[in-house]
């Protein structure tokens, strides 16, 4: 009964199939889109064929036309090549981030599961006073220290991200390091490291990476909130953060567009990436 | 000649909810290079916590007590590196369920190779030759082929063998094996403990060999330690044990067994639930299921007393009893109706080697 349960999980587990199967169409339409993103993140300043930073105040404002597709900005601003070459700043900074706070979290966490005792109970307790803390007001309280900038605002949302992971990883790493496995690996004397790093590890791969997916739209709101309030990216960079700031006072003068393709573009990155992590987490939770 | 392995006192507690609770009690014996001992009792009765505790794998948090000396030196004792290489060259282990015991998402050759790539330092290339090798001598002959195969392609009786196969790869002075054959089907069984006792033999392993199977551990261990509730009840030669056991409980197991050449209208089952450690009452914890006790036995718990040639038995009435323990157990026929008895049914299912 155990032994066809475990044979049922180990087929599931090894088998080879194609993530586009795992994915139903809401969660291909999210990666399409993430993808679109990513790309015009990467190739947008090619496409760019007006200086995202020329001012052209006599053009403050004004809608769109075939030298400006979308219109120019309060300081006569292109603003489709400001969205394109802000595109790779809104998002490299969440990239950032998730890479920073998955790697050390899950480091965190599985050096805690695997020494155990005291250690455990450390890193537990102060995942909990981070937690307390939110990432946005830890973040506005690092620039107190490093300054303002796109740097002070990915070192403080990495710190304050990092204790999600580690609590998500901590709880699948206990689970998984309980299983019988674990036990016939480490009375053939392996070290603890090669065991979290070779087996435990890749065995909870799935759900960190679903994780880092969907911190990544959290990432990219909360930076965009920073540069917002005009502590993350500044100007004259663009950033759809920062141009949603500036585009308020347009929002006032009933000229909205600035802040309204800013925060549109915000928008459906966030849904994807949110609706992706969603669907990679149930999916990484089913199987373990 | 001071033996290889050397228990003495080890009593165990598990924390459970806050409390500490026995598990395991005055657990004594010793175990010579190239020997093998038998564990048996049902479940919950402590076999395989002991033999957890020589491989240092009990959960975080167990009280352990008592000594462990493994060549002189005492496990209980070692920590970090020492621990690693007394785990990695001295002693392997063998787990009841081959499947649960690997890693389902890794194949087979990262399974038998690992420890040696990290432990031993050997070449990949050198260490799936030695690999091959070592599938060959556990008679699977397509080596090169099982090693590119995940777990769960190879039926139980292959992956036990690759098990075998895998605790083999560092010469151990000592195989603890924990019901090495429960999980698998009889004619495989015989084939993997065939196997098993083989290699035993051409290594000079010393083994500690934990089963339900009373036939096969007379067959297979030169003594056996019959264990209860925690603590050990009887421990001589296992071909004794069959003729002449020297515990109420060892009588009662040999009775509840089918036998070819015997005829009874219904099996002699034991009466009531196997207990454990924690729940037994004060007194012989076999006490409140034995036909033979008498209201002394309820007060204390008796000490394993030595009853000649390296014979012992933790039964009060042991020197009064020995002799008419099988006999009159037979005479009285089947008391109870075995509905309670739990895991001993498990004994009396497996069959003879």
């Amino acid at each position: 009964m155990t032994a066809l349960a475990a044979i049922a999980e180990a087929r599931r587990r090894t088998r080879k199939r194609p993530l586009g199967r795992h994915l139903s169409i809401l969660g291909w339409c999210a990666a399409a889109v993430l993808a679109v993103v990513a790309l015009l993140a990467i190739f947008g300043p090619l496409l760019v064929t007006v200086d995202p930073n020329a001012v052209d105040l006599s053009g403050a404002y004004s809608g769109p036309s075939p030298e400006h597709l979308l219109g120019q900005d309060a300081s006569g601003r292109d603003l489709f090549s400001r969205l394109l070459s802000g595109a790779s700043t809104s998002l490299v900074g969440p990239l950032l981030v998730v890479v920073a706070s998955t790697v050390l979290g899950t480091a965190l966490a599985l050096s805690a599961v695997w020494i155990g005792g005291w250690f455990d109970s450390a890193i537990a307790r102060v995942i909990d006073a981070v937690f307390a803390f939110p990432g946005l007001l830890l973040a506005i309280l690092a620039t107190s220290i490093f300054g303002t900038g796109l740097q002070a605002a990915v070192i403080a949302l990495s710190i304050s991200y990092t204790p999600y992971i580690a609590r998500i990883v901590r709880g699948a790493a206990l689970r998984e390091r309980s299983l019988p496995y674990v036990a016939a690996l480490r009375v053939q004397g392996l070290r603890g490291t090669s065991i979290s790093l070779r087996h435990i590890l890749p065995n909870i791969a799935g759900l960190i990476s679903a994780n880092a997916t969907l911190s990544f739209g959290f990432a990219l709101i909360d930076l965009a909130a920073l540069s917002f309030i005009g502590l993350g990216v500044q100007a004259p960079t663009a950033d759809w953060g920062a141009m949603i700031g500036s585009g308020m006072a347009g929002i006032l003068q009933l000229e909205p567009q600035e802040a309204l393709w800013a925060s549109l573009l915000i928008v459906i990155t966030v849904a994807a990436a949110n609706s992706l992590g969603d669907e990679l987490v149930k999916r990484s939770e089913n199987r373990s | 000649m001071s033996a290889l392995l050397e228990v003495d006192g080890l009593s165990v507690q598990l924390p459970v909810a806050g409390e500490f609770r026995t598990v395991l009690q005055d657990v004594s014996f010793s175990l010579e290079a190239g020997q093998t001992l038998g564990l048996v009792g049902e479940s919950g009765s402590g076999k395989s916590m002991t033999v957890r505790s020589i491989a240092r794998l009990l959960p975080p948090g167990a009280r352990t007590t008592g000594s462990i000396r493994f060549d002189g030196a005492s496990v209980l004792d070692l920590r970090g590196d020492a621990l690693r290489k007394f785990r990695s060259r001295d002693v392997s282990m063998i787990f009841q369920d081959p499947r649960a015991h690997t890693n389902p998402v890794r194949k087979i050759g990262d399974f038998l190779t690992e420890a040696m790539r990290i432990n031993g330092k050997v070449p990949p290339r050198e260490a799936e030759r030695r690999a091959v090798e070592l599938l060959a001598e556990v008679g699977i002959h397509d080596g090169e082929r099982r090693l590119k195969q995940f777990p769960h392609e190879l039926s139980g009786g292959l992956l036990q063998r690759v098990m075998i196969a895998a605790s083999l790869a560092v010469k151990p002075r000592l195989i603890l094996a924990d019901e090495p054959t429960t999980a698998l089907d009889v004619t495989t069984q015989s084939e993997v403990m065939a196997i098993l006792a083989r290699l035993q033999r051409e290594y000079g392993m010393a083994m500690l060999f934990i089963t339900h199977d009373l036939e096969l551990a007379a067959a297979v261990c030169d003594r056996t330690v019959v264990m209860y509730a925690g603590a050990m009840v009887e421990h001589q030669d296992s071909s004794r044990l069959h003729t002449d056991p020297l515990h109420p409980y060892s009588a009662a197991l040999m009775q509840a067994r089918p036998e070819i050449d015997r005829r009874v209208p219904r099996l002699p089952a034991i009466p009531g639930h196997p207990t454990s450690a924690f729940e037994a009452p004060d007194g012989c914890a076999f006490a409140p299921r034995c036909r033979f006790a008498e209201d002394a036995c309820r007060a204390a718990l008796p000490p394993l007393e030595s009853m000649g040639d390296a014979a012992y038995s933790r039964c009060r009435r042991a020197a009064e009893l020995r002799g008419h323990l099988l006999a009159t157990a037979e005479h009285s026929g089947g008391l109870g109706d075995g509905a309670g008895v739990g895991d001993s049914a498990g004994l009396e299912e497996e069959v003879a080697r």
